[in-house]
């Protein structure tokens, strides 16, 4: 499964509900104020390192770089652009958008 | 009433807004509205404090390119805010800790508060607007 996740981690709880019902395997694509999760430093970087042993963790380039984030990736974590997020779509049996 | 208050038409009253920031930029249109409403409030000569604390520190962030996701890049009109005379602007250190940055990391100068000096700024205000 393709979770997707759209919420900062620094103010809703939706990554860390993802996070726990994600299945080993699964996929977890970051998109617009998720993606500072993803960063260095940030408050949730120690929980998606962890989570990457068992899941494929990736966030949106375009909206890194509109945060000014684009430098700050955490190590393990796939960047993708638009392209990349419509191969996860088709990639993936079914998707999950955890709003 | 007295004298004194019909001649006072409340025209030269000056009150201290605080404009309190918690939400990153571009995920809701929060922070862009809360410029908008600050450059407004800028033109009526008030006592303003612009304050960024939790996500909000997010809207500081340098090296922002909104080409990618195709919306307005409003991060450079901070820049521009101590021309209408907003000069006060104040960050937590907390809020700057949690998220891996320092004050290098912002695109304007700003005030680094702790938590108990924040709270005391808040309290001395006369009207909170917040985004």
């Amino acid at each position: 499964m393709l979770h997707i996740v759209n919420k900062s981690a620094t103010e809703r709880g939706s990554l860390e509900s993802c996070l726990g019902l994600a299945t080993k395997g699964s996929a977890v694509l970051l998109i617009e104020d998720a993606v500072y999760a993803a960063t260095k430093g940030s408050a949730a970087a120690a929980k998606i390192q962890a989570a990457a042993a068992d899941l494929k963790i990736y966030a949106l380039g375009p909206d890194l770089a509109a945060r000014g984030m684009a430098g700050r990736v955490l190590d393990g974590i796939n960047v993708v652009d638009y392209g990349g997020f419509v191969d996860l779509v088709a990639e993936h049996r079914n998707c999950q958008s955890w709003l | 009433m007295s004298d004194m208050d019909m001649e006072d038409d409340g025209s030269g009253v000056v009150k201290k807004f605080m404009f309190l920031n918690r939400k990153a930029p571009h995920g809701t249109v929060y922070a862009l509205e809360g410029l908008e409403v600050v450059l407004i409030t800028a033109a009526f000569d008030q006592d303003v404090s612009l304050v960024f604390t939790d996500d909000g520190v997010y809207q500081l962030m340098k090296g922002i390119d909104t080409k990618g996701i195709e919306v307005k890049d409003f991060s450079k009109t901070y820049r521009a805010l101590d021309g209408y005379d907003i000069e006060k602007l104040y960050v937590d250190q907390a809020s700057l800790d949690a998220r891996g940055l320092t004050e290098d990391d912002l695109i304007v100068d700003v005030t680094v508060l702790s938590n108990d000096e924040m709270a005391k700024l808040m309290d001395e205000q006369d009207v909170v607007i917040s985004f």
